[in-house]
């Protein structure tokens, strides 16, 4: 009896470690712990995993320190930072601390108004010209709207229902954010910004049945060089010869005109009430004094609205995860469905229960196990990939990447708008990421994808490697100087402290961890083997910035 | 639910993304090919709408004269009109074909006039910088849902299958716009490369390239020991995402360390040439463009260092840089010639717009000219285009086109077809919405015929 129990007992022994054979074994940037479900989301996410018999790895500390960081600031951790999370013992809580706390920075409000400002496509110049004062007041609204978590339903309806000066009242700047003004354009950009999906694919009736909540918007000059107002117009005053400037022949400047610059085909004035037909095919009387965009946002961000919720976490998702639970996660449409509907469905019902809290949608992702994923992908099946089976590495966004260069060389870039005005100077000092109008010039951030804002597709922005993304980071001039001559590397590298020491400071302020003992090895190597100790400790940092480890979130 | 169609789903996604963000390097490259041709073949276009069998411009240098150079003062110049519109230019100078004369700073371009054509019935009718250059340069009008890729994207991304070298298919000497993204919806992977550096220097630093402080060994040494820190792509062999990027390190290092470098190398040139080219930054990038081009690059462009958007200070500007644009342009279609590369070599010059043909002399401008898209003058000549032809006229002054208007769809309809590019076809587009290369004219993108006068 013993015997044959002890039999069954290799056996099943033999059974798991075969069956863990099958999966490399873990390095440096997985943890031992086994990956444990916190909750609902969990469930519904190690449930498919099971169903394809994949067993995730859970990333190490020093990944989802950095994983973290950059997904909700934008920043690295400091060398300072990186040493205290990672000799934190309370191994099972600090990772939900950390979370607590990085959402609680003020630069949780500066990427994430970066990530916003392309979707809402606040650019200064070609092709929605919002003008350089303008796009910084859309900006600063969209900042400090994230900055005090509004809930995102009265984000959404205060921009759809503004009114006032460009310049002023910024959430205003959505309706001349459009490269196009006609009625149906803006409803267009309304469907891609918050439901989420491409009119491309719609029925032209429901397209002009909605664009009916927009056509009443009027633009209107003021004396001040490009100030415009825009406001309800049910009774198109805007259109009248010398109503809004006395004196100034402008308001057909400021007439809603499509892309060809034919006038938009406008409504009469209206001093009764009208019919608009919901997306969803119900129908509504909007009377003579309420400002139709109203009647329209009360529809949109109500619970129930089939589109609204659903494309915020699926978006959300697709921010943090890398993809959609629909993908792309602007393309909601019946024929493309969600991978996994039922974890889609929670995190709607979790978004609207805590009163549309973008800060505790991020929290309910970013301290799930499954956002803590390893990324060595040890399942490659498209189904694997699809399931959120391994985190997905992406290079970092083009302004985070550039941030995170100066910041560990302590060098500034210096960036310019094309339109000189004292109110366009751009502070040195200023992190790529903060900069408000997508219009300010930099090589660099075009050449490594930054958003065109000029539709708000999500995937205008590009995080994909070219060969000359390369030649910038391994040898332009650009990055040789800050190298070379940024003070935090020269004090650092000129210090007399032990190569153990300086190594591991490195490491923590590029790499977010210590350094193994190999790559120690290899470090003493280099310098021992070098003609110039200066040029080897500078080649040391050049290859630290240039690995994948550096350039991408994985 | 029904897992595998959602899986089906997302594969067709990234798949089509892939192309998109041109993952797939060169096999991008010749799947948009294949998608282009495969659109055309589809449509039953009309037989005179098809590209010629035999593409006659295999490479082009596009010179853009940003901000917009004056018309009257250069290629169209209104003798006789008066202080009012001349300014401070009143002498024209003939040319070496008869009945063409040019402004008096073109004295060079005046004697290769036979080897290329002026379009002086340019015209759009757009005042605004970025529009009227987004015309000029993708063909499409402005304000578009869609972000159409210019021109030197859509010729490098077709001409790109069948060029092997290891230089970008699309240069930009020396900075990018940077006020329109040229790659549009096309994805960084056609983004041209931009040298920075400047080819007058006494070394000419191709940004990326030529890195002053580094040696070759030292070069070899950092990329060894950079192989054996790069701890991550060296774990997750595997990953997708890593390998793409180190493949595309691997075609960084090809430039870096390889024979690329040379093509930059303005010293391999004999002293008197450069000299003739003229030793200013314009001129010396008119001979890297032709060096360029001699190695197989597609589609080159000279962004013009100095901006033409004169609104003050205008005829001094002009009498600086007209003689810099004279001989750097006039030389480089004179080497083409010599060469026998101006056959297959298609050059062309224009800015977004012309400038008013009235001076206004109030301050706070002083003597400036404005914006101006409704006349102006554009050169083009070599890939097929025929020399010593006028097409289009302006009136006295140079306010309007009075005889053959040239649209942006017309010229750039005329570049495509010299190149044996089917401006019908759709480009891929990302969410494969029909995206043609260029729009069917309309009445209010209009088009006037290709310029078969000059074909």
């Amino acid at each position: 009896m013993m015997k044959s129990s002890l039999v069954l007992m290799l056996v099943a022994c033999l059974f798991v470690s075969s069956a863990a054979a099958q999966q490399a074994p873990l390095n440096i940037f997985e943890s031992p712990r086994q990956p444990v479900q916190a909750g609902p989301l969990d469930e519904l996410v190690f449930t498919r995993l099971a169903e394809l018999d994949i067993q995730p790895v859970l990333c190490s500390d020093a990944v989802f320190l950095r994983r973290v960081y950059l997904d909700v600031t934008g920043r690295l951790p400091s060398a300072a930072a990186a040493r205290a999370f990672l000799d934190d013992p309370d191994v099972l809580n600090k990772r939900q601390r950390l979370v607590d706390r990085l959402l609680e920075r003020s630069e949780y409000a500066d990427y994430w108004a970066m990530k916003w400002s392309d979707i809402l496509r606040i650019k200064a110049e070609i092709p929605v010209n919002l003008w350089p004062n303008a796009a910084q007041a859309y900006h600063r609204w969209v900042r400090s709207s994230l900055l005090e978590n509004k809930p995102y339903d009265r984000f959404v309806r205060e921009m759809l229902t503004a009114n006032g000066s460009n310049f002023r009242v910024g959430q205003v700047n959505f309706y001349r954010a459009v490269q196009d003004k006609t009625p149906e354009a803006i409803a267009a950009a309304v469907v891609l910004t918050f439901m989420g999906a491409r009119v491309d694919n719609w029925p032209e009736e429901r397209l002009a049945n909605m664009a009916v909540f927009f056509s009443e918007i009027g633009y209107k000059p003021t004396s001040e060089w490009k100030e415009e107002i825009v406001f309800w117009d049910p009774l198109r005053l805007s259109t009248v010869e010398g109503s809004a400037v006395p004196g100034r022949e402008t308001p057909g400047t400021v007439l809603p005109r499509a892309n060809d610059g034919r006038l938009a085909n406008l409504p009469t004035p209206r001093r009764e009430s009208l019919i608009g037909v919901f997306p969803d095919g119900t129908s509504v009387e909007i009377p003579p004094d309420r400002d139709p965009r109203e009647v329209f946002a009360d529809w949109l961000i109500a619970p129930e609205n089939p589109w609204f919720t659903r494309a915020i976490v699926n978006r959300v998702w697709a921010w943090l995860l890398g993809q959609g639970i629909i993908e792309e996660p602007d393309d909601l449409r019946d024929d493309n469905p969600p991978i996994h509907p039922e974890l889609l469905a929670y995190l709607e019902k979790e978004f609207i229960d805590s009163g549309y809290d973008l800060k505790a949608l991020y929290r309910l992702i970013l301290t799930s196990t499954t956002y803590q994923f390893s990324a060595t992908p040890r399942h490659t099946s498209p189904e694997a990939i699809a399931n959120f089976a391994s985190a997905i590495p992406r290079r970092l966004d083009a302004e985070v990447l550039i941030d995170a260069i100066n910041q560990l060389t302590g060098t500034t870039d210096l960036y310019t708008s094309a339109i000189p005005e004292p109110y366009t100077y751009i502070p040195r000092d200023m992190p790529a990421v903060a900069l408000a109008d997508g219009s300010v010039t930099s090589q660099f951030l075009a050449l490594f994808g930054r958003s065109a804002r000029a539709t708000g597709m999500a995937n205008e922005r590009s995080n994909d490697p070219v060969p000359s993304q390369w030649l910038h980071t391994l040898n332009s001039r650009h990055i040789h100087d800050k190298i070379v001559r940024g003070p935090r590397m020269r004090r650092l590298l000129g210090s007399k402290q032990p190569l153990k020491e300086t190594a591991e400071e490195l490491y923590l302020t590029i790499l977010a961890r210590r350094p193994t003992p190999d790559e120690m090895r290899t470090l003493a190597a280099y310098i021992q083997n070098a003609d110039s100790r200066n040029d080897a400790a500078i080649d040391i940092v050049w290859a630290l910035i240039n690995t994948t480890e550096f350039q991408y979130r994985h | 639910m029904n897992p595998q169609h959602s899986c089906e789903e997302h594969k067709k996604v990234s798949r089509r993304e892939a192309v998109r963000q041109g993952l797939y390097g060169a096999g991008g490259m010749l799947m948009a090919n294949r998608l282009a041709r495969a659109a055309s073949a589809d449509e039953a276009t009309p037989a005179a709408e098809q590209p010629q069998a035999k593409a006659k411009a295999k490479a082009v240098i596009q010179i853009f004269l940003w901000g917009g150079m004056s018309h009257n003062d250069t290629w169209d110049p209104k003798p006789g009109t008066g202080r009012e519109y001349l300014g401070d230019f009143t002498e024209v100078i003939p040319t070496n074909v008869d009945g063409i004369q040019l402004g008096a700073l073109f004295p060079r371009l005046a004697q290769q006039a036979e080897k290329y054509s002026l379009i002086r019935g340019m015209t759009h009718g757009n005042n605004g910088h970025e529009t009227a250059a987004y015309m000029m340069q993708t063909g499409h009008p402005s304000g578009g849902r869609l972000a159409f890729p210019s021109v030197g994207a859509v010729f490098s991304m077709i001409k790109g299958e069948s060029y092997q070298g290891l230089i970008p298919p699309y240069v930009v000497l020396t900075r990018a716009q940077g006020r329109f993204s040229e790659e549009g919806f096309l994805g960084p992977m056609f983004k041209p490369f931009a040298t920075g550096g400047n080819p007058n220097a006494a070394r000419f630093e191709v940004e990326g390239i030529m890195n002053p402080g580094v040696s070759d060994q030292r070069q070899k040494a950092r990329r060894d020991l950079l192989d054996r820190m790069n701890t991550l792509s060296n774990t997750m062999v595997g990953c997708p995402q890593l390998a793409a990027a180190e493949q595309a390190k691997q075609t960084a290092y090809e430039l870096i360390l390889g024979e690329g470098r040379e093509t930059f190398d303005l010293g391999n040139e004999p002293g008197e040439l450069r000299d003739l080219y003229g030793r200013h930054v314009f001129g010396q990038s008119c001979l890297a463009a032709r060096r360029l081009v001699e190695v197989g690059v597609p589609y080159v462009v000279i962004n013009y260092p100095g901006g033409w958007d004169t609104h003050g200070n205008h005829f001094a500007t002009m009498r600086r840089q007209c003689p810099d644009l004279d001989q750097g342009l006039a030389m480089l279609i004179q080497d083409l010639h010599d060469r026998k590369m101006l056959d297959s070599t298609l050059v062309w010059c224009t800015g977004e717009f012309g400038r008013t043909p009235k001076v206004d002399w109030a301050p706070p401008w002083n003597g400036g000219r404005h914006h101006f898209g409704a006349a102006f003058t554009a050169l083009v000549g070599g890939g097929g285009f025929k020399g010593g032809h006028v097409v289009g006229k302006t009136d006295e002054t140079g306010s309007k086109v009075v005889e053959r208007p040239v649209w942006p769809l017309d010229l750039l309809g005329s570049i495509y077809q010299l190149a044996g590019i089917d401006v019908t076809a759709d480009l891929p587009h990302p969410e494969g919405l029909p995206a043609r290369v260029l729009p069917e004219p309309n009445e209010r993108w209009r088009s006037e015929g290709l310029l078969t006068e000059i074909m």
